[in-house]
């Protein structure tokens, strides 16, 4: 037991739990190749960190992660830069929006009810998604039968104005729906702490039609970019970057993805998928169950002139 | 009396040599630094005729709004709210005998003494719903350990000697303390001292602190380099799988 006082939260917590919060985030994140911060900032909330740090903090231990999984993919050139770019710009204006959108909230006293409400909507269907999913292709698999995808669907949405070429990408589509999509992911950063890549690589898959090759690494130079000017912007707007806790978390979280990229080398994924799913479902059902249950206390206090 | 002298000497001149009561703390400054649990401050002094002793230790007095949940579509939401202009951050008591042996519930108002005697008014709200808003946020306050519940008590030996020891907790939030020493005499305040006691955040967390609400563009744009670099001594650690 050695209690670290976290200077922005305001309150001492066991740094052996926050490591060991990090480390099992961290292992979740390797062993199925996603953020993670979907999952650490309930776990913050849960363990009783004010919900806007704990989102304010978040986004900047996303950085660490997704800066990482970037250098690894940019290595290997797989990064559309022009793409990445297009959906900064789109991301940046959606951070500025969301930390606004964030600080007005707060001062209203409804910021903790809107994190919670955003995680429960957002969890709830992503682990229903991979639930279905990872049943799907295990139930196909059984049955010996192998579907395979158009990789390229032309819609509406390529038609819009503003026609650019990313060559990487090998397309010639509307910037306005990558950026609209940055937007979206720009909000997600600032209000619910994510860096956003559960609905940014199917978005780029099937809504842009970007090669599946250059997702990963794209959406992870999108979201250094973007989480970086979400942190940035909290830290000035509404103060609530705890440096100390996003240290401690990245340093659990860097050695977890360690095991967990070798376990999940392992393992088989519609499983995995499956697993992750329950995960993200119980973790929807906590938050939704301290929405619906009588709270042991009906009042709350908070402090006025917070930004 | 030796005591007396002793009093009247330590009070040197300009003050008059009559002087009721004299105080003074354990520390005047308390830092709060990564480790902080709480601590206790001891108030200590004398008195030059009999009576009740109070201690009471105030917190720096904040803007406070009371939130109250209510259900909306099954969903517990925050509805009604009342702003509190004043509230001490921490309040704590200590007396010879119960406050409500020496004062009156008048006097306690009056002088701010006791929790129950504490000015605690919410701006613009009827008066049903108010006290109902004041004893949340007192119960709240007590929840944190911010207002003891239970008083402490100022122990006098030889009838002029006291001290009375009073625990903070170690959420107590930062900023300008005062101590306040009261002597009571048949239900009246015969005479006050005051000290003050600075609570404030020290160490590596105080320095995050102040950085963090002082040169916040800075501490934003350290807070996105180190993550950064983090992240790449990760990736550059474990490059080799």
């Amino acid at each position: 037991m050695f209690q670290i006082y976290l200077p922005i939260a305001e309150m001492s917590v066991d740094i052996f739990l926050l490591l060991g919060m990090g480390g099992a985030v961290g292992f979740l994140s390797g062993l199925f190749g996603v953020g993670g911060g979907f999952l650490m900032t309930p776990l913050l909330i849960f363990i009783g960190v004010p919900p806007p740090v704990a989102v304010g903090s978040e986004v900047n231990q996303v950085v660490a992660a997704s800066v990482s999984g970037f250098m690894a993919h940019w290595r290997r050139r797989q990064v559309d830069f022009k793409m990445g770019g297009v959906l900064i710009a789109g991301g940046v204006l959606g951070s500025i929006f969301g930390v606004w959108l964030f600080g007005i909230l707060r001062q209203i006293g409804q910021i903790d009810l809107v994190i919670s409400i955003s995680y429960v909507v957002m969890l709830g269907a992503i682990g229903t998604l991979m639930m279905v999913e990872a049943l799907r292709t295990i139930l196909r698999r059984r049955s010996g039968t192998n579907v395979r995808r158009k990789a390229h669907v032309h819609h509406w949405g390529h038609g819009l104005p503003f026609k650019m070429r990313f060559r990487t990408s090998r397309l010639y589509i509307s910037a306005v729906l990558p950026i609209m999509l940055g937007f979206v992911i720009g909000i997600l950063a600032a209000i619910m702490g994510v860096g956003g890549g559960f609905f940014l690589v199917p978005a780029m898959i099937y809504l842009l039609g970007m090669p599946v090759g250059v997702v990963i690494g794209t959406s992870l130079f999108q979201i250094t970019f973007v989480t970086a000017t979400a942190t940035f912007l909290h830290a000035t707007s509404t103060q609530t970057v705890d440096v100390m806790l996003a240290g401690i978390l990245t340093l659990g979280a860097v050695f977890g993805a360690q095991f967990g990229t070798r376990v999940g080398a392992e393992l088989r994924g519609e499983e995995l998928r499956g697993l992750l799913a329950l995960v993200v479902l119980g973790v929807c059902a906590t938050l939704l169950w301290r929405l619906v249950a009588e709270p042991a206390s009906l009042y709350s206090l908070s402090p006025t002139g917070v930004h | 009396m030796f005591l007396a002298l002793l009093v009247a000497v330590s009070a040197g001149p300009g003050k008059s040599a009559a002087q009721e009561i004299m105080a003074g703390l354990s520390h005047h400054a308390i830092g709060i630094t990564a480790d902080f649990d709480g601590t206790e401050i001891l108030v200590f002094g004398a008195i030059e005729n009999e009576g009740d002793i109070v201690v009471v230790v105030r917190g720096p007095r904040r803007e406070v709004v009371v939130r109250k949940k209510a259900p909306v579509f099954g969903i517990w939401v925050n509805a009604q709210s009342a702003v509190f202009r004043s509230v001490p951050g921490f309040y704590g008591v200590a007396s010879t005998r119960p406050l409500g042996e020496i004062v009156d519930a008048d006097m306690r108002r009056v002088m701010e003494i006791g929790i129950d005697g504490l000015r605690l008014e919410p701006a613009d709200m009827e008066p049903s719903v108010r006290d109902e808003f004041r004893e949340a946020l007192i119960e709240l306050k007590q929840a944190e350990g911010l207002y003891p519940v239970e008083p402490s008590t100022v122990s006098l030996s030889g009838g002029r000697l006291f001290r009375a020891t009073i625990a903070l907790p170690a959420g107590i939030p930062v900023g300008t303390y005062a101590a306040d020493t009261f002597l009571i005499r048949d239900g009246e305040v015969v005479a006050a001292q005051s000290s003050p006691l600075i609570v404030s955040k020290a160490g590596f967390g105080a320095e995050i602190y102040n950085f963090a609400h002082r040169e916040s563009e800075f501490y934003g744009i350290a807070a996105v380099i180190a993550a950064v670099i983090a992240g790449l001594a990760g990736n550059l650690l474990f490059r080799r799988t």
